[in-house]
């Protein structure tokens, strides 16, 4: 096989004739039809016709711009628009059931958040985020992550991507990528609704934590963007292994129901107490984690448990989302 | 214009010359798990500058073949190369359509272009939108450019295919079924589009389950057969290999046969109310002077060229799905 690299066209002129003469060709099973063979004629590649194209280099950051397209699909559609708006709508739903049922709804189970909800605007952030972490916002983590390759499989889109070339592991990366960024999107949506009802619903100011100390707003509010930061990598470990199933399947709604099964399980096994062993190695444990930033000093060694979690999580699932996609037979 | 160079007398399969080969396949297989062989061990060689017919019927390996030339799926034996290139650097210079459209529903036939175009790292973002417009209008889907590919009609959704395939500068264009589901006036505009493009020095590499298509699109074509290929050549080293033969439609055709005969013309062979022989360097105006001379009621008269269809019956011994 001729593996020498040559400037595009160069040689094919050689290769080639042209054809001159018309002739009668016969169809089969249809009249002779008198056909220019004109019209099927081959033409030498002229090399200015088809200039060398540039190398990858010479496009400015093409994965940059892969990422941009995948966001825009993301952030376009309306399913992934309609999970952002629920789950912005919950924290109103929760500033308002508190606001109404007051302080005597504050001995439930809830204990010390919700009261402290009651008492600060900032504090239903953190009230939002602890409930929400559990059920809601994996879920809309796994339908945009476990969609990100099964959907394209299944939709037939993964072929014409790779044929781009997209290449495999670059497609990976922007998918990943793409859905860490929808899970920052995710928290940022339930934490900035969450602050906006809170500080029209309950009193501003300075900020009571759960060990008794009182700190001023402004560092209240650096503590919920760390709170933020700290969720959005949980949740996108999540993400990394959605995107790991993903690859498994041409199914994308297989793919999201076996992230969804999965969490499901491991919130089950948590609440059983011989199986307290298991709690450090399961994702969801960590994801309350951010109530470290609730402590005076915050709690860095919990946080830092926490994101080396995550980071586990995220190099494992993304080592066999890489294994298994960059070895498959695309069929679909 | 030059003169005819069509390798006529070269026999089938027969290498062209090694340099600037569009596509070259050594030995090419695929073995799905559970031991089905789709592809067995295919030799193949297209040449720069052709317009090839990937012919066979449904089934026998054209799809599996092309996935495997664009990397989706991985021979189980051999090797395959495009444009003398590696994969990642021959793909941007390939426009392809492989197994029939597919795009997102939710875009605009437009929005879907420029989708596909960011995941090829060499494109430039910068001039995408000029080169989505002239991909829509060289299909003719201009005036449907903004609306949603949900709402698009197949035939629409097989153009926009093509435009896709034809966001940059190509070399080679593997187009798979291109004609598959079309309307007679969409196959016409389709092998309209595939002579143009063709025109312009672009290597086309057509998949068909269609003989007619491929005689009248192609100038070279490979038969496939249950995964192997089992003819490739020019059209006309392809159909050369059989004689054109003459054919009188005749009330007498004892007398015809005898003149025929008496020409010098072989393989004759007698119908009902026809005469067929073989034509020879005979000139067909010249028999049927001579047939109408002896007083043989001549009440037509035509000359018969092999066609691939021939060809494919002659060489397997099979049907073929002229029509689908």
């Amino acid at each position: 096989m001729s593996t020498a690299e040559r400037p595009a066209g160069a040689t094919a002129g050689a290769t080639m004739g042209g054809t001159t003469d018309t002739r009668e060709r016969r169809a089969p099973g249809l009249v002779p039809v008198t056909e220019s063979l004109r019209t099927a004629e081959r033409h030498p590649v002229e090399p200015a016709a088809v200039p060398p194209l540039p190398p990858a280099q010479g496009r400015r950051w093409p994965f940059l711009r892969l990422l941009r397209s995948e966001l825009g699909l993301t952030f376009r559609r309306p399913r992934n628009l309609v999970m952002l708006g629920v789950l912005a709508l919950v924290p109103v739903i929760l500033g308002v059931v508190l606001r109404a049922i007051g302080a005597d709804g504050g001995e439930g189970g809830m204990g010390g958040l919700l009261t402290a909800t009651l008492g600060n605007s900032l504090m239903l952030t953190f009230f939002a985020l602890s409930i929400l972490t559990t059920l809601l916002m994996p879920i809309a983590v796994s339908v945009v992550a476990g969609d990100a390759i099964a959907g394209e499989a299944g939709a037939g889109t993964l072929r014409y991507l790779l044929a781009a070339p997209a290449g495999r592991t670059r497609l990976l990366a922007v998918k990943f990528a793409n859905a860490a960024l929808f899970s920052v999107a995710v928290t940022a949506v339930v934490a900035l609704s969450a602050l906006v009802v809170g500080l029209i619903l309950f009193p501003a100011g300075p900020v009571t934590l759960l060990s008794g100390t009182t700190i001023p707003m402004a560092e209240g509010l650096v503590r919920i963007l760390v709170a933020v930061g700290y969720v959005s990598a949980g949740m996108a470990a999540l993400a990394a292994v959605a995107l790991a199933l993903s690859t498994f399947t041409e199914a994308p709604i297989g793919a999201i129901a076996a992230t969804l099964v999965l969490i499901i399980v491991t919130q089950v096994l948590r609440v059983i107490p011989q199986l307290d062993f298991l709690g450090p190695y399961l994702l969801p444990t960590w994801w309350n984690g951010f109530d470290g930033v609730l402590r005076t000093p915050i709690d860095t060694g919990e946080l830092s448990s926490g994101l080396l979690a995550f980071c586990a999580y995220i190099v494992l699932s993304l080592s066999i989302a890489w294994a298994r996609f960059t070895g498959k037979d695309i069929t679909s | 214009m030059t003169t005819v160079q069509l390798d006529a007398g070269a026999p089938f399969g027969a290498a062209p010359p090694s340099g600037g080969d569009a596509i070259v396949t050594r030995g090419l297989t695929k073995r799905f798990r559970g031991g089905q062989v789709a592809v067995d061990a295919l030799d193949l060689t297209v040449p720069r500058g052709s317009v090839f017919g990937f012919l066979g019927p449904n089934g026998s390996g054209k799809t599996t073949t092309i996935r495997m030339l664009l990397g989706l799926i991985a021979p189980t034996e051999g090797e395959s190369e495009m444009l003398g290139l590696p994969l990642a650097r021959a793909l941007p210079r390939v426009g392809a359509l492989v197994e029939g459209p597919a795009f997102y529903p939710y875009l605009s036939g437009e929005a879907n272009l420029l989708r596909f175009d960011a995941a090829d790292p060499t494109a430039d973002g910068r001039t995408v939108r000029a080169r989505a417009g002239r991909a829509l209008e060289r299909v003719g889907l201009s005036a449907a450019a903004g609306k949603r590919y949900r709402a698009y009609s197949l035939g629409m959704r097989q153009r926009l295919a093509i435009a896709a395939a034809l966001m940059g500068p190509r070399e080679l264009l593997i187009l798979d079924e291109p004609t598959n589901g079309l309307d007679p006036q969409g196959t016409r505009e389709v092998r309209t589009l595939v002579k143009d493009i063709a025109a312009d020095g672009t290597t086309v590499f057509v998949s068909s389950h269609l003989l007619a298509e491929v005689e009248q699109m192609c100038t070279h074509a490979g038969i496939m057969r249950t995964g192997r290929l089992v003819a490739h050549g020019t059209i006309a080293s392809l159909s050369g290999g059989l004689a054109t033969r003459v054919r009188v439609e005749t009330p007498d055709t004892a007398d015809a046969a005898r003149v025929l005969t008496g020409l010098g013309l072989a393989d004759v062979r007698a119908g009902d109310d026809e005469v067929t022989a073989e034509l020879g360097g005979h000139a067909p105006e010249r028999v049927n002077a001579t047939l109408v001379g002896q007083g043989v009621a001549v009440r037509g008269l035509g000359v018969v060229r092999p066609s691939l269809e021939d060809v494919f019956v002659g060489l397997t011994g099979e049907g073929f799905d002229v029509d689908g």
